[in-house]
């Protein structure tokens, strides 16, 4: 509130001047020859840009002009009012709704009526022409300036029409802004078709299936290797195939206790793995199996 | 500078718009398309209040946006009802009432 206070007196100064002379300040109408080019320009990509998310990105660039041009035209309170509704609120729900949809979402350059873009194009610019050609014919009245109207700042100046002459306005916009919150709400609703699955139906249905009722062995962790492409050993040293990702096995990416083996230098894994127990102290150990050894008594302390 | 300037200003963002509506068939950029449109009476509005020196023009700005961010919300929510059914955002495929 104070900022828009701060702002009023500079804008003030320049509106004595517009009453008198009818011409804006030499600064706002630098402002404007900067913006109103990019403006048009941002809502060319509108109508040209290829992908969803562009067009979106310029309307915002439009969007954000026009409240740095009301903030010029004294009308502060509306400046913030677009930046927080248009380009905070609407621009933002555009946005998710293009996530939503996809940002893929490409236009289609099919033209299912015959010359629709021709006569678009002939109703835009002839619509362009009629309107500044009207708009011009306005160009006679002398502009009054809103110095009086903003006498006690602009957002009380509004306040006191709003809430003064259009209140009923104001309420039925209020119900018109409740309605379309509920109206959104039951367009966006979903009606359940089938029963939910919880976890009791998950579990009756795994049990009915008779496949593995408990979660797959984790992937075999050694001392020279954790890596999640070896398979875990079952209690009688076999590979369990299971514990290693399916799409590691797919694609062949597995690797073999064998290498993992070789590549500590413990031996001959396969020999480890296909005879039976040797008894202690013979085999150096194999993965996560440690090397066995008896105790005597007679080693020497590490 | 002349206050007029930016009604014509306001003028070719209005065609834009228009254009935009017209032209392509992606719903939801027809659907800034009349944002775009609404952004451009806005600044008419506000333009004309200044010229006159009445605020009323830019009550009825602030009423237009109200209005505006109610219509977007509805409008996007159809769209995404469309989307759920058809799986598609253009405005061509909507033509289930064709013979």
């Amino acid at each position: 509130m104070t900022a828009l206070h701060l702002a009023s007196p500079g804008l003030a100064a320049a509106a004595g001047t517009l009453a008198e002379t009818g011409r804006t300040s030499a600064g706002e109408a630098l402002l404007f020859w900067c913006l109103a080019p990019i403006m048009v320009l941002a809502a060319l990509g509108l109508v040209f840009a290829r992908r969803a998310v562009y067009a979106a990105m310029s309307v915002v660039v439009v969007m954000v002009s026009l409240a740095i041009l009301y903030v010029a035209q004294e009308a502060p309170f509306l400046g913030v009012v677009q930046v927080i509704v248009y380009t905070g609120a609407v621009m933002m729900l555009f946005l998710f709704v293009l996530m939503l949809v996809g940002v893929d979402a490409s236009d289609s350059l099919v033209e299912t009526i015959k010359g629709q873009r021709w006569i678009g194009w002939l109703f835009g610019l002839g619509l362009a022409g009629v309107l500044v050609g009207v708009v011009l014919t306005a160009s006679g009245i002398a502009p009054q300036g809103l110095d009086a109207a903003n006498a006690d700042t602009n957002p009380v100046g509004l306040a006191r029409i709003i809430f003064g002459d259009y209140v009923f306005a104001l309420e039925v916009v209020g119900v018109l802004l409740i309605t379309a919150a509920v109206g959104a709400l039951v367009f966006t609703h979903r009606e359940r078709l089938t029963r939910k699955v919880g976890q009791k139906e998950r579990a009756d249905a795994r049990v009915a299936a008779g496949t593995s009722l408990v979660p797959l062995p984790a992937p075999g962790v050694y001392a020279r290797s954790n890596a999640m492409d070896v398979p875990a050993l079952d209690a009688q040293g076999r590979p369990i195939d299971a514990s290693v990702s399916r799409v590691l096995r797919v694609r062949g990416q597995e690797r073999s206790v064998d290498e993992v083996a070789a590549d500590n230098g413990a031996g001959d894994a396969a020999r480890y793995l296909d005879a039976p127990d040797t008894g202690p102290g013979t085999t150096g150990g194999v993965g996560s199996t440690p090397p066995q050894r008896s105790i005597t008594g007679e080693e020497t302390v590490q | 500078m002349n206050l007029s300037n930016y009604l014509v200003l306001a003028s070719v963002l209005f065609s834009i718009g228009a254009m935009a509506v017209l032209l392509r068939r992606n719903a939801i950029i027809v659907f800034m398309g009349v944002e775009l449109m609404l952004n451009a009476a806005n600044l008419a509005f506000v333009t004309f209040a200044r010229m006159h020196g009445d605020l009323s023009g830019q009550v009825m700005a602030f009423f237009v946006m109200v209005v505006a961010a109610a219509e977007v919300v509805i409008g996007l929510a159809i769209i995404l009802a469309i989307f759920r059914t058809r799986q598609s955002a253009s405005v061509d495929d909507v033509n289930l009432l064709k013979s």
